[in-house]
């Protein structure tokens, strides 16, 4: 072989893999894989995602690794047919009974096996991507990439139905697996095509990234991939921000946030038209929602025109009642002295700065709400001579920004093939599932209580133990065993909603075509 | 999403000759008329010119589309690159409008069709060709469409039967305090929304106006204010002539040519050759120790960007990801081995495990040095190190990325600390920095410094004629600016060694 490299040289002998379970939680592949940013190792820090690497390093498949593909694919189809209709109730009896899943890790592969086998919702997985009940090649040509729990990363994986996704999945095992763009052609015969561009991505959802590590900077209570309630909030107000953008500004309806595991949520939109955009599209959209701009060493982050454009101000009306309450009363950003110059530097009138400077210097320790007030109260007596009223309450207005606004990873949404963590995946250190969050009851959305797999599959343990006599009981699923019900109840009606929507626009357009004239 | 069919001729659908008679049809084409400045290149030329005319006409064209990319990579401002582009324009490719007496209007007019589609023929042929000959052409009628006079304009765009929608009196009272608020941040003019044409598009065909915030947007639809149409018909000119080079890219292999304009075609396209090609001669100056334990002495050679990198990095022991690529393809640059710079990233991070970092760190460092990553990636050794164009426009930094030009991204405040730690201290040099950086013209202050730090060995050198005024022109690549004053403070080395071989390798 010419080259090997890392993720190949694993995809040579795929089938000996074994998942080693003392991978301390935090599965990183080989750097390029760095993508979708938020669910790395806790030391790891989160902002490096690496798009620009990773699309210019398509790996070499090896030619026998080609094969080993196919066959995988298309030597069983027929014995799996059965199970296709329903994947989730394969019957329990055949695993192990009791899976004790609370003392062991999250990436034991004996607990991924069980959670992929029992409690992944596969078969809305596949409608969801393929946007009608029967196999297109929506959910064909699309890329699925799989992060071994070696960390070597296989990229370029797809697969013609859900079943034989999941089969791939329990045969390999990955700690957890990517979805990227639906291509031209079916990304396992790109090797074919007679040059490399004829190999294009066609659709795909757009996709936001938020991450709690970008808001360190502002956020007092945890930092790198620890997070809280409290700081949570941050991601409540973002989730608010940008789920009204793209619906009232963009029509967009199809919508999806969900937590990733740790630290972070991610938006899918997945209307037609969201996922047909080029990047020039998608670059508009990321640039149209970024308000806060600016490196560590830029000062000021938000300089925003006026007057606001009415999607700021209706930001700012969203993020005010958080900003008293989450950002001042809660974070208490400014409550050192260090920390106050901090808000100091964002304030325009330097003889009020000097009042406040003093006023402040003179009770060490007042809270952020009070110096907040302060600024007005001191303005009004008058304190600056020079004082400009207006640029005193638009440089509030940008702080306030800067302090709540949505703080967006801009690279996941720009790029048409940029790939993100699938939902419904398991976070390899926290264990926690990636599980769709409420918009209707965003507030309520405790990113701490979210189920691990391990406590999921004590609770089908559980289950059994207390309802096996009902006769009833083979008839239900796993999932609906457990905490996870709620949370694939809701994607399974997101799916049918976005295949609604789908199957009606296909119905217009085949009644356009009949009535054109050919 | 839009009436694109107007490239298409409606026409052929409706006479319905079967296409494999058509081919051998006479053609019967209509004389080209010109009644407007601005050309949408929807109809190829027909009639016929002389060999001479075609090569011409199309080097003419070259001559003012390579000038408008250099204006691009120089970061010139519009009304900077209108005035910098005059004197070529009205040399190379005049173009006047309606109401000039000038009797040559038909011919000018003539001359841009022509060499328009000669040049397309030229440059179709790769992506890469046909992206940066669409990105310039655009440019030209962006430029051109700025200059014309309004009521020509308005006739042009009318002439193009876009299909926009009106929005109507109530819809427009009814949004009354939206529409008013992106009209007055963007157009700064006091007009009311009521006393203005709005029309409703779908977003997706102003993208740039979206991205910028300057349209009022409501389920999808952007509302625009007449006054800002150039955007919409620009949008549609790229749109048109990217789907148009697509077309010829596939109708050139079955061009039914001879041997006369094939060489032409050839030749105009290898000399469209992009100023900001990067840095080719990579290599260490003569004499320099690169290697990953004297970096920290290179780094008083470093421009500002790579020197707070590297600051950044010797104080955190850490870089984020666009700081790593930047500061790695940097070094790259001035010569540092793949070996080297591993160990040197090594060392720098050394909060990490060596575990850690061959995961995390170490493929994407082999990667940039073309070491590992697909075929394209080896071959082309990696990518190469980033000019400031590319630093000033592309991956802003984000919270805590410390990459990017200081220049740019930093606040003054920051950016002055920043010099004064490079040793920069005059203030004179500092308020020239100040202004140009308010000017938006961050290579002048990033060689103002390079000026006033190297002051005195510049005059050396002009005084002993080591280097030429051609090789101390602006600096415009970090590469170039650690190239310059590491071979400038080694005056004295250099002419100990070699004095006759300086001036072939310093270029």
């Amino acid at each position: 072989m010419p080259h090997s490299e890392p993720g190949s040289e694993v995809a040579e002998d795929k089938m000996d893999i074994q998942p080693e379970a003392d991978v301390e939680g935090s599965p990183t592949a080989n750097g390029d894989t760095h993508g979708t940013a938020e669910e790395d190792t806790p030391m790891a820090d989160a902002a490096q995602s690496q798009p620009e690497v990773r699309d210019h390093d398509k790996k070499d498949v090896k030619l026998e690794e080609l094969f080993d593909d196919m066959d995988s694919d298309e030597e069983f189809p027929s014995s799996k047919e059965a199970a296709d209709q329903t994947p989730q109730s394969s019957s329990p009896d055949e695993l192990p009974s009791s899976i004790g899943g609370a003392d062991l890790k999250a990436s034991d592969p004996e607990v991924m096996r069980s959670f992929y086998q029992r409690l992944f919702p596969w078969r809305y997985l596949f409608q969801w991507l393929n946007h009608s009940p029967t196999p297109t090649n929506d959910f064909g040509h699309r890329e699925f990439a799989f992060t071994l729990s070696n960390d070597a990363y296989l990229r370029y994986q797809s697969f013609p139905t859900a079943d034989l996704l999941k089969k791939d999945v329990l045969r390999l095992m990955p700690s957890r697996f990517e979805i990227g763009p639906v291509y031209n052609t079916n990304p396992r015969d790109r090797k074919t095509l007679r040059n490399s561009t004829a190999f294009k991505p066609l659709s795909k959802e757009l996709c936001f990234d938020i991450d709690l590590t970008d808001y360190d900077d502002i956020r007092t209570c945890c930092d790198k991939a620890n997070i809280c309630n409290k700081c949570w909030q941050f991601m409540t107000m973002a989730i608010k921000v940008i789920d009204a953008a793209l619906r009232e500004d963009f029509g967009f309806k199809h919508i999806m946030w969900v937590y990733s595991g740790r630290r972070g949520a991610h938006a899918w939109v997945c209307d037609k038209k969201a996922r047909a955009m080029d990047d020039q599209k998608r670059r508009a959209i990321a640039g149209y929602l970024e308000v806060i701009r600016g490196g560590a060493q830029s000062g000021k982050k938000v300089n925003l025109r006026r007057p606001l454009h009415p999607h700021i101000t209706r930001s700012l009306d969203i993020l005010k009642t958080h900003f008293q309450k989450d950002v001042l009363e809660v974070q208490d950003p400014w409550q050192t002295m260090e920390r106050q110059d901090k808000l100091l530097q964002l304030l325009p009138d330097k003889q009020l700065n000097e009042r406040l400077r003093t006023k402040w210097n003179s009770a060490p320790g007042r809270g952020s709400l009070s110096k907040w007030a302060d600024i007005d109260a001191l303005a009004k007596t008058g304190a600056s001579k020079s004082l400009d009223a207006k640029a005193l309450l638009e440089a509030k207005q940008d702080i306030v920004l800067e302090y709540t606004y949505p703080r967006l990873d801009i690279e996941v949404s720009k790029k048409l093939n940029h790939l993100l963590k699938s939902p419904f995946v398991v976070h390899p250190g926290t264990g926690r599932v990636c599980v769709p969050i409420d918009t209707k009851s965003l507030e309520n959305f405790d990113p701490l209580a979210v189920p691990t797999v391990q406590s999921l599959l004590q609770e089908i343990d559980a289950w059994k133990a207390s309802e096996e006599p009902d006769s009833s009981a083979s008839r239900v699923q796993d999932w609906e065993k457990t905490g996870l019900k709620p949370y694939v109840e809701q994607f399974r009606s997101f799916v049918i909603g976005l295949m609604k929507d789908e199957r009606d626009v296909k119905v217009k357009r085949e009644r356009d075509d009949e009535s054109m004239d050919f | 999403m839009i009436r694109q069919e107007f490239g298409r001729p409606e026409a052929k659908r409706a006479r319905a000759v079967d296409h494999r008679k058509k081919q051998h049809a006479a053609p019967t084409y209509q004389d080209n008329t010109y009644p407007y400045r601005l050309n949408f290149y929807t109809t190829p030329p027909t009639a016929d010119i002389t060999l001479e005319q075609f090569e011409q006409w199309a080097i003419d064209r070259l001559r003012v589309l390579a000038e408008l990319e250099a204006c691009a990579f120089r970061n010139k401002s519009p009304a900077e690159t209108a005035a910098h582009m005059k004197p070529l324009l009205d040399k190379y490719l005049p173009i006047e409008a309606n109401s000039s007496s000038s009797t040559q209007k038909t011919e000018q007019r003539r001359k841009d069709h022509y060499s328009h589609f000669i040049l397309r023929l030229a440059f179709a042929s790769t992506e890469d060709l046909r992206r940066r000959f669409a990105r310039v052409e655009t440019a030209l009628f962006r430029m051109r469409m700025a200059s014309d006079d309004k009521s020509e304009r308005e006739a042009f765009v009318e002439s193009l039967g876009l299909d926009w929608e009106r929005v109507t009196d109530k819809e427009r009272k009814m949004l009354r305090d939206e529409l008013a608020a992106t009209s007055a941040a963007t157009f700064g003019a006091k007009i009311a929304p009521e006393e203005e044409t709005w029309c409703k598009v779908d977003w997706e065909r102003v993208p740039e106006l979206v991205e910028q915030r300057k349209v009022y947007l409501r389920a999808g639809k952007a509302y625009v204010p007449s006054r800002e149409q150039q955007s919409m018909v620009i949008t549609e000119f790229t749109n048109h002539l990217d789907k148009a080079l697509e077309m010829t890219a596939r109708a050139l292999p079955r061009l039914d040519e001879d041997d006369r304009l094939t060489p032409i075609l050839n030749h105009l396209s290898k000399n469209f050759i992009t100023p900001d090609a990067g840095y080719a001669s990579s290599g260490a100056p003569e004499g320099a120790e690169i290697s990953a334990r004297n970096i920290d002495n290179l780094s008083v050679h470093f421009p500002a960007c790579m020197s707070n990198l590297h600051k950044s990095l010797r104080r955190d022991a850490h870089l984020k990801h666009y700081g790593r690529l930047q500061y790695t393809l940097f070094l790259k640059g001035i010569g540092l081995s793949l070996d080297e710079c591993l160990v040197f990233w090594r060392t720098s991070f050394h909060k990490v495990t060596d575990d850690t970092f061959n995961k995390e760190y170490r493929y994407n460092v082999r990667h940039v040095y073309g070491d590992v990553g697909g075929d394209a990636n080896r071959r082309g050794g990696g990518y190469s190190p980033f000019s400031c164009q590319k630093i000033l426009t592309e991956h802003p930094p984000g919270p805590g990325e410390a990459h990017g030009c200081p220049y740019r991204h930093f606040n003054l405040e920051n950016l002055t600390t920043l010099l004064q730690s490079m040793g920069v201290s005059d203030r004179s040099v500092l308020q020239g920095v100040k202004e140009d950086k308010e000017k938006q013209k961050f290579h002048l202050a990033c060689n103002r410094v390079f000026e006033y730090v190297h002051q005195k060995e510049i005059k050396r050198a002009k005084d002993e004629g080591v280097m030429t005024a051609a090789q101390l022109e602006t600096i415009v690549h970090p590469n170039e600016y650690f190239k310059r004053s590491y071979i400038l403070k080694n005056l004295d080395k250099k002419k100990e060694q070699a004095p006759s071989d300086v001036k072939m390798e310093a270029s």
